[in-house]
């Protein structure tokens, strides 16, 4: 119950940033919000299911892809967005059948792999996703102002769509199903977990919103190229954001993405040229002295015990 | 209840169960035995669908489950105990049973499943640590939690795998007292046991395997004093002089 | 006969890819950790060789020595004072920690060095061979042949040293060793380094083949995991194998569908792979 409410405040918060905040303000809430949803995203199949997946690079370009492409073909821009979401659901699941009986380092690479193939198979079609020379889409037809307002709210909604889908998640059988393979599979598997079926649920969950911000980026940025959204941050940047903010709960990964993008922002934009050295270091540090991330370490202190790793 | 017919299993070019054929009836309690490597807990999984069988086929309750999934066959109301345990460790001894009750389908919400949980906890006297982290318990705990979360999925047969390792005597009184009373309750009982005064005591009968193969079979006296079981364990030798057969 | 060459290039680039992937295999293999570094540690060595032939004269072949020393020293301080902390832990840790750190490296390596391309062109180039209808450059010969060398040597080395055989017992059973009195830290640490070097290593040898670039960490990496795919965990042959399979697959992918698809249609073979038989065409289960 108190996780509904905490949502529902944060919300209301939030949506009246655009009356207080500039547009840059408004352009920095709509890149945590899209990173939120990745990292709540990323948290089902690496949180929860414990199963480290490198695919959302590979759900992201998917469903900018996806979307962009009709969208230069005429689509409204709701059906292209609400395409882009079912492509990565579809190619999540069918996926999943090939990849998740796969455990550990197997696992990982070939999530990290597909990524890369789908960037190289869009680069070899020119006339169908614009290549190397990338893709454009025509900008709305409203103010700059009006663009910032719009976008803002379509991030959020989704971030908060995807984020109430967390709640009723981790509470439902399927969290705990989830929870009981991630530490110990084969148990799971005698207690009568059907393992497969809730593996690939949590894949192809931690795929469709994804997908979806793919579409809503690429409409937002109007110019979408593979290196730019299938690149190998994508997928790493939410883990990073999921650890920081402690692995497997519900508000962590949105605490990982505004703690991680504000430090980004405050700090290292001044600092361009050491820009992937700092977010490097900032990995080393976490993984080495707080692998729980911040919101056990918060806690622990409000608690006074300590948590089980 | 469950007929095994002339299952085998081989891994690579070894026949790790060689044409065994075996029935156990609604209500026993079966006692498995053999040396180390005979072929227990690969029967164990073969009959929970871990290892698919060679040739063969595993019938329960008449119905025929060769090649099922292992969390098929624990809805159909089989269970097992596993020799080494495997609780899940970051999780409460409450959160462990109830993942037995809420997958083997006998309750529809978490909530519901921990109502049933507290029960088997009683049941099995761990009622005072239901919240304490798996991970954080005793052997002797551990083991029992392994039995209440078997016994949470309202098993028709429950197979125990080597319960009693590592406990002391006084441990082992109390795992039997449990098991004595889980049959009463009508539950047919596959257990796999080592040391020979638990095994005798607790089963009605015996079934012997060896290099993967059933030597002998029947009521506890008899089977121990069967000549081939001897020598299965002691070697041929000792069974010479010894036999009465 | 055109095959013929086709071929010829494939083993010729199959045994450089064996030199490359034998390092990063063994890390795996025996301290179930993926080095994201290796790329780095390979265009690291390039350098190496670049600067020891450009300001001194040196001749890459040489810099093998130099630059695998070089990277030795740095893969034992990187494994021994970071990521030995956390090498009991789950994959996710494991291969974020690397992943970490080769954001740090390849970054430094760009300050320092610029994107730009750089690449080592010898003053006096071996002679082409020419065997019958096919025709060799010389020096990528002389490449792929060092190359076996040193992966041969790395196999003597694991079998008939203390240090090797310390090595293979980890693999095989890290507790059973320990028992038996290796220290296990140490091991690790040396085993990392040993990586380290055969990744300079390989990175001098390629300094004459390929353009020098910290842009091509991923190249390299993405080579060694798809020949550890194919040929198997921690084994010096299984790599042998796996380069040689993946060089002469790409050489007939490269004239069958043109050059640019080559990576697209290897990374496809790695998937085809991972689901079927992950273990390798010739490896033991690995650590899956």
């Amino acid at each position: 119950m108190r996780d509904w409410i905490a949502l529902i405040v944060v919300a209301i918060v939030l949506a009246g940033l655009p009356l207080v905040g500039s547009n840059y303000l408004l352009r920095l809430a709509t890149t945590i919000c899209m990173y939120a949803v990745m990292a709540q995203s990323w948290n089902f199949i690496g949180g929860l299911a414990g199963y480290p997946s490198f695919a959302t690079a590979a759900f992201f370009g998917l469903g900018a892809y996806t979307s962009a492409i009709l969208l230069n073909h005429g689509a409204p821009l709701p059906f292209a967005w609400g395409c882009a979401g079912l492509a990565a659901l579809v190619f999540a699941a069918l996926l999943g059948g090939a990849i998740l009986h796969l455990r550990g380092h197997y696992f990982a690479i070939a999530s990290l792999i597909v990524a890369e193939m789908l960037r190289e198979i869009v680069n070899t079609l020119p006339n169908f996703t614009g290549g190397g020379k990338g893709l454009n889409l025509t900008m709305l037809a409203i103010s700059v102002s009006a663009q910032a307002r719009f976008f803002f709210y379509a991030m959020l909604g989704l971030a908060v769509f995807c984020t109430a889908f967390a709640i009723l998640i981790h509470r439902s059988k399927l969290g705990f199903g989830l929870r009981c393979i991630q530490q110990n599979e084969d148990a799971a598997n005698m207690l009568g977990v059907n393992t497969y079926a809730y593996k690939t649920a949590a894949f192809s969950l931690s795929a469709v919103f994804v997908g979806a911000a793919g579409a809503i980026y690429a409409s937002w940025v109007n110019y979408i190229e593979p290196t730019d959204v299938f690149d190998v941050l994508l997928a790493v940047k939410p883990m990073v954001m999921v650890l920081l903010g402690g692995l497997g709960t519900i508000f962590g990964p949105a605490v990982g993405a505004v703690i991680l993008l504000a430090f980004e922002e405050l700090v290292w934009r001044s600092f361009l040229t050491i820009h992937a050295a700092v977010l490097g270091l900032i990995i080393v540090v976490l993984v080495l002295f707080l692998p729980n991330g911040i919101l056990s370490i918060v806690r622990e202190r409000l608690s006074g015990r300590t948590v089980v790793t | 209840m469950l007929v095994l017919e002339e299952v085998s299993r081989r891994f690579g070019g070894l026949n790790a169960l060689d044409s065994v054929s075996l029935t156990v009836n609604k209500g026993e309690i079966v006692g498995l035995i053999g040396p180390n490597g005979a072929g227990k807990t690969t029967l164990i999984n073969l009959i929970t669908g871990v290892h698919a069988a060679t040739s063969g086929h595993v019938r329960f309750e008449d119905r025929d489950i060769t090649g099922l999934r292992p969390y098929q066959i624990a809805r159909l109301g089989l269970a097992r105990t596993f020799q080494i345990v495997q609780p899940f460790p970051k999780m409460t001894v409450l959160e462990n049973v109830a993942a037995g009750a809420l997958f083997c389908g006998h309750a529809s919400t978490t909530r519901e499943a921990m109502l049933i949980a507290r029960e088997h906890l009683t049941f099995t006297g761990l009622a005072g640590m239901a919240d304490q982290p798996a991970a954080s318990l005793t052997l002797a705990r551990r083991k029992r939690l392994e039995l209440a979360k078997g016994l949470a999925m309202r098993p028709r047969l429950l197979m125990l795998d080597e319960v009693n390792a590592g406990l002391n005597p006084s441990e082992v009184e109390e795992a039997l007292r449990i098991i004595r009373k889980i049959a009463e309750q009508g539950v047919t009982i596959i257990v796999i046991e080592h040391l020979m005064k638990v095994v005798v005591s607790i089963s009605q009968r015996l079934v012997v395997l060896h290099h993967g193969q059933l030597i002998a079979e029947g009521a506890p006296r008899d089977v121990m004093s069967d000549k081939r079981v001897i020598e299965a364990y002691l070697g041929a030798k000792y069974a010479a002089t010894r036999s009465t057969h | 006969m055109i095959y013929l060459q086709i071929v010829a290039n494939g083993i010729v680039l199959g045994g450089l890819y064996a030199c490359i992937a034998v390092g990063f295999s063994l890390v795996w293999g025996v301290l179930n950790v993926i080095n994201i570094l290796h790329g780095t540690f390979i265009v690291l060595g390039s350098y190496v060789a670049y600067f020891g032939y450009v300001r001194f004269g040196i001749h890459p072949f040489v810099s093998i020595v130099i630059a695998g020393a070089a990277l030795y020293g740095l893969g034992y301080l990187l494994q021994a004072g970071i990521i030995n902390r956390v090498i009991a832990a789950p994959v996710l840790i494991t291969l974020t920690l690397t992943f970490g750190l080769d954001l740090i490296l390849n970054n430094a390596i760009l300050l320092a060095f610029t994107a730009d391309y750089l690449s080592v062109t010898l003053a006096h180039p071996l002679p082409s061979l020419e065997l019958g209808p096919v025709f060799l450059p010389g020096d990528r010969v002389a490449a792929m042949a060092l190359a076996i060398v040193l992966t041969f040597l790395l196999q003597r080395l694991l079998r008939d040293s203390r240090i090797g055989r310390a090595i293979v017992a980890v693999r095989m059973d890290r507790e059973a060793a320990a028992l038996m009195g290796v220290d296990v830290k140490r091991i690790n640490a040396v085993t990392f380094a040993v990586g380290a070097f055969m990744a300079g290593a390989a990175g001098a040898l390629l300094s004459i083949i390929y353009p020098i670039s910290p842009l091509n960490s991923q190249v390299f990496l993405g080579k060694a995991f798809v020949v550890c795919v194919l040929g198997g965990l921690g084994s010096v042959p299984g790599a042998i194998v796996g380069g040689l399979v993946l060089g002469v697959v790409e050489s007939f992918c490269g004239y069958w569908f043109g050059a640019e698809h080559v990576v697209t249609l290897s990374f496809g073979l790695l998937l085809i792979l991972l689901f079927v038989r992950p273990s390798g065409l010739l490896g033991r289960r690995g650590y899956g």
